[in-house]
């Protein structure tokens, strides 16, 4: 698996795709980042990085209800290919076997 | 605090049309959800401050790349084919229309590329000599009175100083213009005007040496002839050699023959280069000015070294006579007025150049476009007024799947189609016409076939014009809405007609300042056409004494002339009366102001002069052969007294360099210079040794033909060797109105185009109008309307234009007109009936045109009217 098929935050973001579905839109997942990073995540860069996903084939979407708040306008929902869970969980494997072999003593040094 | 906090609006306008249309609903839906969000979490002005912060996280070239067109692309070629064909179909179905828009274009384009031609050329004077922008003629500022005046005319040694003193020089010339007569042996006999010129003038000025060569000039016994008079003189045969006479007085061998100079140069009429030497070997006048600083009558041109700066030699050579012993009291200081200034800034104003001709190659610049914007106006308001109907054409190709750039594309082609067409008529016109506007306009130009120069700016005029034209439609009907235009609810809103309307009152505003200011010009023209000249034009003729032959038979020839019956008087004199020249200020007089030294005109005269000429004696005299006295009498002309200040003149004495005069008359003044300006103060003496003009009137009893062959006749006994060259006054003071004539014609036949073409603009509106409220004005009729309300109704709105239009205009033209004829000491008025008589004029031709139109409407009948759908 190439480093470049998915970037960190783009990982994040199918994470969270992954979390949210089937209330998965640009907005939740912004907020949702923020509440879990307590960085300020705009919906610009999430918007950016699902609209990558997409092309990769990692995300599928489908355009939603419209609500008063958007101003009549509708939203696009997102949901996790079976593709892109592969990846997720191939992500997730490589992590885990890594973490997997630190050393429990390195492990304490950091806590 | 009820209400709920909304985002900020403009950042949302930003993103609309920063982004791609297909992301505009999620990505503003998101944004505003956001904010809400926010704004019930953090408060609204929080919220919006982070608002921004999100817009600008869009900005990415993924949102602002545009969704591929969804539809397929044919290849482009066959598009345009089938645009062509529309547009042919267009032009084809309404002939009127296509009509006035290429006819007015066309005429437009013509106007434009002749005025364009005529603007190349004056642009162009004076720029053939190799290194014209490093030559340059000496001029001096001279104050006799308060202003200083410009003269041409230097003091000789003068070339030499700059040669000798002033390393800024490459090379310098003395230079003199005169007429004369030049035969070759068994040849005709030809008066031409050349220049005695100093050896280093052909190479100054680039000269082309087509046979032989110039160093003749060095050579006091020959002469060069430029092309044209060889080719007159010796036909084929090689002129280098032959012998050609001067005057009847000296034989000089052909060393040489330039190429003529073009017309667009200064010294187009120059027919001849003879050397300067031979001037000072036969005109005691140079010889004895060799050394005199203050004899200033002869040109010095003069070609500088590179590098080097015409202002800052001027401020060189400026003084040079005020430095020396004995500066003289009318403080002569010396310039260069640069060649390529020669032509068009060639007015002075106390010591300031004004401009001059230029003034008119901007004039005629701006006619020039605006007669153009004017075509292009017509080409708008017709496409504009004609949307509704080609707004259904527009939905089909939308329905059947056209995009609007397809669209924009297909009115841009017809629009060029049309201009390309014009172009071409306008071609065609220029060909035409070019040879009457070169006579109106006294030049030589022709179409510059070859010059790519010319031909990309042609084309490139007529693409932009096309596109001007076209940009209205392009862009205007192809944003219609299929749907609404194709259920027919479209309707052009009430201010759709504004633009349409400004624009006819602009060009209405353009046309009437057009026509004032061409009345104005005329008036002014024939304003200085009434003046009283102060003498009697009719059947005066004058013949230069340019052959020995001629000179001391004063009494003889006079006699003999007036035996034959065709001459009423003769005299002869030292000038044309067309001209003035012997400016002296070497003259007093009793109760003259110590600071005073006016500028006068001498005049050398017979004792018959002034009959002949037919002048008008105020006070006092004329001079009579009853008086021995009168050789040293004096008549003045009316300005000369007002300046001297003489009560009653006659009996006053005045000093004329040394010699006393005995003031016998007055005079009214005679207009010999300028129309337009006031008379100089000007003296006439007896002497008869001066003449070197002929003056005759002709008997009135008898046709001129036959007087003038009788005359001849009599010439012929004297000098069998000259041509008989005589000239009518009347001509020559014609000439003097030639520039400002030419201007008025050429402005006239302008205007005159500029108006047709506003109202072809006009006629193709109200055809459109009235044809557009057919159905109303049916129902008018039925419900009992008269042809006069149908005919007020349709033209109400165009004279309330034409109105308007008047209001703009006529402020507009009074404040260019009336600086214009500031130029002109003797000037007409700006009277308010030449406003009011322009203003009716455009109303009249505004009713004129608009009202076939609108009575071809009003008596239509109803049933017609009605029954068609």
């Amino acid at each position: 698996m190439r480093r470049s098929d998915l970037g960190e935050f783009e990982e994040v973001v199918l994470l969270a795709v992954a979390v949210l579905v089937p209330k998965a839109y640009s907005v939740m997942i912004a907020e949702e980042l923020e509440r879990e990073t307590g960085q300020t995540v705009s919906t610009g860069a999430v918007h950016a990085a699902l609209q990558r996903l997409e092309q990769k084939g990692y995300v599928t979407s489908v355009l939603g209800e419209a609500t008063a708040e958007r101003g009549g306008r509708r939203k696009r929902l997102f949901t996790v290919s079976a593709l892109g869970g592969r990846v997720l969980t191939e992500v997730r494997s490589v992590r885990n076997r890594l973490w997997d072999r630190i050393v429990p003593p390195t492990l304490l040094e950091w806590s | 605090m009820n209400r709920k906090p909304c985002p900020p609006r403009w950042p949302d306008k930003l993103l609309t049309w920063l982004i791609a249309p297909h992301l505009h609903e999620e990505v503003l839906g998101d944004l505003h959800e956001r904010f809400h969000r926010r704004a019930e979490r953090l408060g609204g002005i929080k919220a919006r401050r982070r608002y921004w912060r999100e817009v600008l996280a869009y900005v990415r070239l993924s949102f602002i790349k545009r969704k591929p067109s969804a539809y397929s692309k044919p290849t482009n070629t066959d598009m345009i084919s089938n645009y062509f064909k529309i547009a042919f179909r267009n032009l084809v179905k309404n002939p009127a229309y296509s009509f006035i828009n290429i006819f007015g274009l066309a005429t437009a384009m013509a106007v434009a590329m002749l005025i364009g031609l005529w603007m190349y050329d004056e642009l162009s004077f004076d720029k053939q000599p190799k290194h014209y922008d490093r030559i340059a003629q000496l001029w001096q500022f001279v104050k006799f009175d308060a202003e200083k005046s410009s003269y041409a005319v230097l003091p000789i040694p003068l070339a030499n100083e700059l040669r000798s003193k002033y390393p800024d020089f490459e090379s310098v010339s003395l230079a003199v213009s005169r007429e004369a007569v030049l035969d070759a042996t068994g040849n005709q006999k030809f008066t031409k005007i050349g220049k005695y010129v100093e050896p280093g003038f052909t190479k100054m000025m680039s000269l082309t040496m087509r046979t032989g060569t110039d160093a003749g000039l060095n050579d006091v016994n020959s002469i060069l002839l430029s092309e044209s008079t060889a080719a007159a003189f010796f036909g084929s045969a090689n002129p280098v050699n032959q012998l050609v006479k001067l005057n009847n007085k000296r034989n000089l061998r052909v060393s040489g023959v330039y190429e003529d100079f073009p017309s667009n140069s200064t010294f187009s009429d120059v027919s001849f280069l003879a050397p300067w030497k031979l001037f000072v070997a036969i005109d005691a006048g140079a010889k004895d000015s060799q050394n005199k600083w203050d004899n200033n009558d002869y040109q010095i041109f003069a070609q500088l070294k590179p590098g080097a700066d015409f202002e800052e030699v001027s401020a060189k050579i400026k003084d040079i006579r005020m430095k020396m012993d004995n500066p003289p009291g009318y403080k002569p200081e010396f310039f260069l007025h640069p060649m390529r200034k020669w032509h068009l800034y060639s007015d002075f104003k106390d010591g300031v150049n004004t401009g001059g001709l230029i003034v008119f190659v901007w004039l005629f610049g701006i006619i020039g476009s605006f007669v153009l914007l004017l075509a292009c106006i017509n080409f708008m308001n017709l496409s504009t007024a004609r949307s509704e109907k080609r707004a259904r054409e527009v939905g089909i190709r939308k329905a059947v799947g056209s995009v609007r750039s397809q669209l924009v594309v297909q009115f841009f082609s017809e629009s060029l189609v049309l201009s390309l067409l014009a172009l071409v008529v306008s071609l065609l016109f220029v060909g035409l016409t070019l040879p009457f506007f070169n006579q109106m306009a006294d030049k030589q130009m022709t179409l510059l076939w070859s010059n790519p120069g010319f031909w990309l700016s042609a084309l490139g005029f007529s693409l932009l014009t096309g596109l001007i034209a076209g940009s209205y439609p392009a862009l205007y009907l192809s944003s219609f809405q299929p749907v609404k235009v194709l259920k027919g609810a479209f309707r052009v809103g009430r201010f759709a007609a504004v633009p349409r309307k400004v624009l006819v009152g602009f060009q209405f505003t353009v046309s009437v300042t057009l026509i004032i200011g061409t009345i104005i010009v005329f008036r002014q023209i024939q304003h200085a056409k009434d003046r009283p000249v102060g003498y009697n034009r009719s059947g005066l003729i004058e013949i230069r004494m340019n052959t020995p032959d001629l000179y001391g038979h004063y009494e003889s020839l006079r006699s003999d002339l007036l035996g034959t019956g065709a001459v009423a008087e003769m005299a002869e004199s030292d000038a044309s009366i067309t001209v003035q020249n012997g400016g002296m200020t070497n003259v007093s007089w009793r109760g003259q102001a110590a600071d005073l030294r006016p500028l006068m005109m001498s005049n050398r005269i017979t004792h018959d002069y002034g009959k002949t000429v037919g002048w008008q004696v105020v006070a006092g005299r004329d001079f009579s052969r009853k008086f021995s006295t009168d050789s040293a009498a004096v008549i003045l002309n009316e300005t000369a007294v007002k300046l001297m200040g003489f009560k009653n003149p006659i009996g006053e004495i005045i000093t004329w360099g040394g010699a006393k005069y005995t003031v016998t008359g007055m005079v009214r003044d005679m207009v010999r210079e300028s129309p337009f300006e006031p008379v100089k103060p000007s003296f006439f003496v007896l002497n008869y040794e001066a003449a070197n003009t002929i003056h005759a009137k002709l008997a009135p009893q008898l046709p001129a033909r036959e007087a003038l062959a009788k005359v001849e006749q009599v010439f012929r006994t004297y000098s069998p060797a000259s041509p008989f060259d005589y000239k009518f006054v009347d001509d020559g003071y014609a000439r003097k109105f030639g520039h400002e004539e030419r201007i008025g014609k050429l402005a006239g036949v302008f205007s005159g185009l500029a108006i047709l073409i506003s109202c072809l603009g006009l006629f193709g509106l109200a055809s459109f109008m009235a044809e557009q409220r057919t159905k109303e004005i049916g129902i008018r009729k039925v419900l009992g309307a008269s042809v006069f309300t149908v005919w007020r109704l349709l033209s109400k709105e165009f004279v309330v234009l034409v109105i308007i239009a008047f209001c703009l205009a006529a402020p507009l033209a009074y404040y260019v007109l009336s600086d214009w004829l500031q130029n002109y000491e003797y000037r007409t008025e700006l009277s308010w009936w030449i406003f009011a008589a322009s203003g009716i004029g455009a109303l009249v031709v505004t009713l004129l045109t608009v009202s076939f139109q609108s009575i071809k409407a009003a008596l239509v009948n109803p049933v017609k009217s009605l029954r068609s759908e």
